[in-house]
């Protein structure tokens, strides 16, 4: 009975609707690479201002970005022939013999109190041409952003893919033992830096979903022992209860205009069908009446159909209907399970949970040749959710009993781990991209 | 079909256990739950008309309910992928109908879980089958729909952490939970 009254108390003071910083961090470690990746220099910026030295190291912020990337090798600063700080400078030779593809130069400049200009240039060494020169102001509070969004202009000029170092990812974290577990909603920046927890609750959270414009966060919480949709604010911390029908409210995801969710509804009877939630009219359609598990829905780019998960050929395939209803037209035909489907915001990839050979992996279906391409390598890997650039994706895995996020290539040649070390992580979802 | 299968079964396993405990009382528990049925046959074989000891009328007696019961079962485990009634739990089920049955006021929360592999809200669709196939045999056994509510937690709330066989059975399960 003490126990019972413990965790009810616990339960009142743990749910928690504050945003703070969280308690760790997550670390960024590159672990697989096939191919070359491109040797760069990031000269350290320059500065002027009333200080003696530079208040932020822009530099290294750019320098860090492009090597997470996995596609770029920023050399360390001893072996740096000169330190150039204007384009006149550069000695495009000594570079060369160094085998440096690409060179950035910066400077920073201090304009008054808490105003500054952040300034840089990206050269390609063998043609010695510029590649980009951009100048923009910035603040103490800016400063970050400011940075990653330098990293990404410098990375889509050398990639022709634009940069997500700017973007930020959400995920849940359980922290303690089955029957006092913490759960947490996480939302960091794509560096681990400036994690924030969003939610906090001694029951489940889950299946966290982005707002199109990055303000808020669709989520699952099973306070009071049932499942309930929210919509949150992340700067005001307020939240909204959009559903919280009889039965389960699951796996919403915002329309690309943002004006409703798709949403998993189970009703008394169990029977899981895709619905459309307005947001502004809390009007719901259903989608689907199939006597099958009909979930996980997630919206086309082009806000035209709903792809979703549904086990009525037997075992969970993914299918795709129309918003206005009809006939859904199955897409999975490959082995006998693929689930948890998410498009890439190009359209042209489809990300899954797939079985393969006893092992949930996350699979990459080519929309137009309808191949299947294993990325991941896990037993348990889940929750696939691409990049704003359509290049990379998050999923979750398990490292030795704790979930894990990674990060791959979209064709599977770069893969990195997100390891917090504190608790078990899973379901990173990829904000969209920033507004600057 | 499996369903109404494991209903009859339920419905046979019951009559066995009711007959078994009519027929041959069980004198283990009988100073236990029993006591106040076996005074009463003394004192009519004591006062009986007949004079002759040993013989006598009788009486019907029916100490069904007052036995001491096993503890009732309150989680019911599944098999992978399956949201099918395992017919060991045909009695246990009944028993839990029964309650509800006689206890129009008692209401009931389901809880269906999954194991963790797999894709979590798929896996909180598996979870609300395995709710749902109990909630379907307690309402065919008497018991009122608005007696049961049903929610599954998928893989969200695991009985057992560990990622092996072992921990995947003991979190393929319903949880059935009496509310006040």
């Amino acid at each position: 009975m003490n126990h019972i009254i413990g965790r009810f108390v616990l339960l009142c003071s743990l749910l928690l609707l504050v945003i703070r910083p969280a308690i760790a961090q997550l670390e960024f470690d590159i672990t697989d690479f096939v191919g070359k990746r491109t040797p760069i220099a990031v000269i350290p910026f320059a500065w002027e201002g009333e200080d003696d030295v530079a208040h932020y190291d822009i530099d290294d912020v750019i320098a860090a970005d492009l090597n997470r990337s996995g596609r770029f090798r920023p050399i360390p600063e001893q072996d740096m022939l000169q330190k150039p700080a204007a384009s006149v400078d550069i000695d495009f030779d000594d570079w060369s013999i160094l085998g440096v593809e690409a060179i950035v130069i910066g400077k920073l400049i201090q304009n008054g109190a808490n105003a500054y200009t952040v300034q840089f240039q990206a050269f390609d060494v063998f043609k010695r041409q510029q590649l980009i020169g951009y100048r923009m102001p910035a603040s103490r509070g800016t400063m970050r952003r400011v940075a990653h969004r330098a990293a990404d202009m410098i990375y889509e000029k050398l990639t022709g893919i634009p940069g997500v170092f700017g973007t930020k990812v959400a995920y849940i974290r359980a922290i303690g033992q089955e029957d006092m577990r913490t759960y947490s909603l996480i939302v960091s920046d794509m560096d681990g830096e400036n994690e924030f927890t969003i939610m906090e609750s001694n029951d489940p959270i889950m299946s966290p979903a982005w707002s199109p414009d990055s303000r808020q966060l669709a989520y699952v919480s099973f306070e009071n022992e049932a499942s309930t949709i929210y919509v949150q604010n992340l700067r005001t911390g307020n939240r909204i209860k959009v559903s919280s029908r009889i039965g389960i409210n699951g796996a919403p995801a915002f329309s690309p205009d943002g004006r409703n969710l798709v949403v998993t509804l189970g009703g008394l009877d169990g029977n899981l069908d895709i619905n459309i939630l307005d947001l502004g009219t809390r009007e719901v359609t259903r989608l689907t009446r199939n006597r099958a598990i009909d979930t996980e829905g997630t919206w086309a780019p082009d806000g035209k159909s709903i792809y979703f998960t549904s086990d009525r050929s037997g075992g969970p395939q993914i299918y795709a209907i129309s918003v206005e209803g009809g006939t859904p037209k199955r897409i999975t035909y490959e082995g006998i399970y693929n689930a948890r489907p998410r498009l890439s915001p190009d359209g042209s990839k489809l990300a899954l949970v797939t079985l393969d050979r006893g092992n949930y992996r996350i699979g990459v279906l080519d929309m137009e040749d309808r191949d299947l391409l294993i990325v991941s390598r896990g037993k348990q890997d889940e929750s696939p959710s691409f990049a704003p650039n359509s290049d990379s994706i998050i999923y979750a895995t398990r490292l030795s009993g704790d979930g894990v996020l990674e990060l791959v290539s979209a064709d599977g040649l770069v893969r990195q781990s997100l390891s917090s070390g504190n608790g078990d992580i899973r379901e990173p979802v990829w904000s969209p991209f920033p507004r600057y | 079909m499996k369903f109404y299968s494991l209903l009859f079964t339920a419905l046979g396993v019951m009559c066995i256990a009711g007959c078994a405990s009519q027929g041959i009382p069980d004198f283990g528990s009988a100073s236990d739950a029993g006591g106040s049925v076996a005074s009463e046959g003394e004192s009519a074989v004591a006062g009986g008309s007949e004079g002759a000891v040993g013989l006598g009328e009788g009486e019907e007696f029916n100490d069904f309910g007052q036995m001491e019961e096993a503890p009732l079962e309150m989680v019911i485990y599944f098999d992978f992928d399956q949201s099918d009634l395992r017919t060991e739990y045909s009695d246990v089920l009944q028993r839990h109908s029964a309650n509800l049955a006689d206890n129009r006021r008692t209401n009931i929360r389901l809880e269906g879980h999954a194991d963790e592999r797999g894709s979590r809200e798929y896996n909180i669709g598996l979870g609300e089958r395995r709710s749902q196939a109990v909630r379907r045999l307690l309402l065919v056994q008497g018991v009122s729909a608005d007696q049961i509510a049903t929610v599954s937690f998928g893989e969200e709330r695991p009985a057992a952490l560990g990622s092996d066989e072992e921990s995947w059975q003991l979190n393929r399960r319903v949880e059935i939970k009496y509310l006040d």
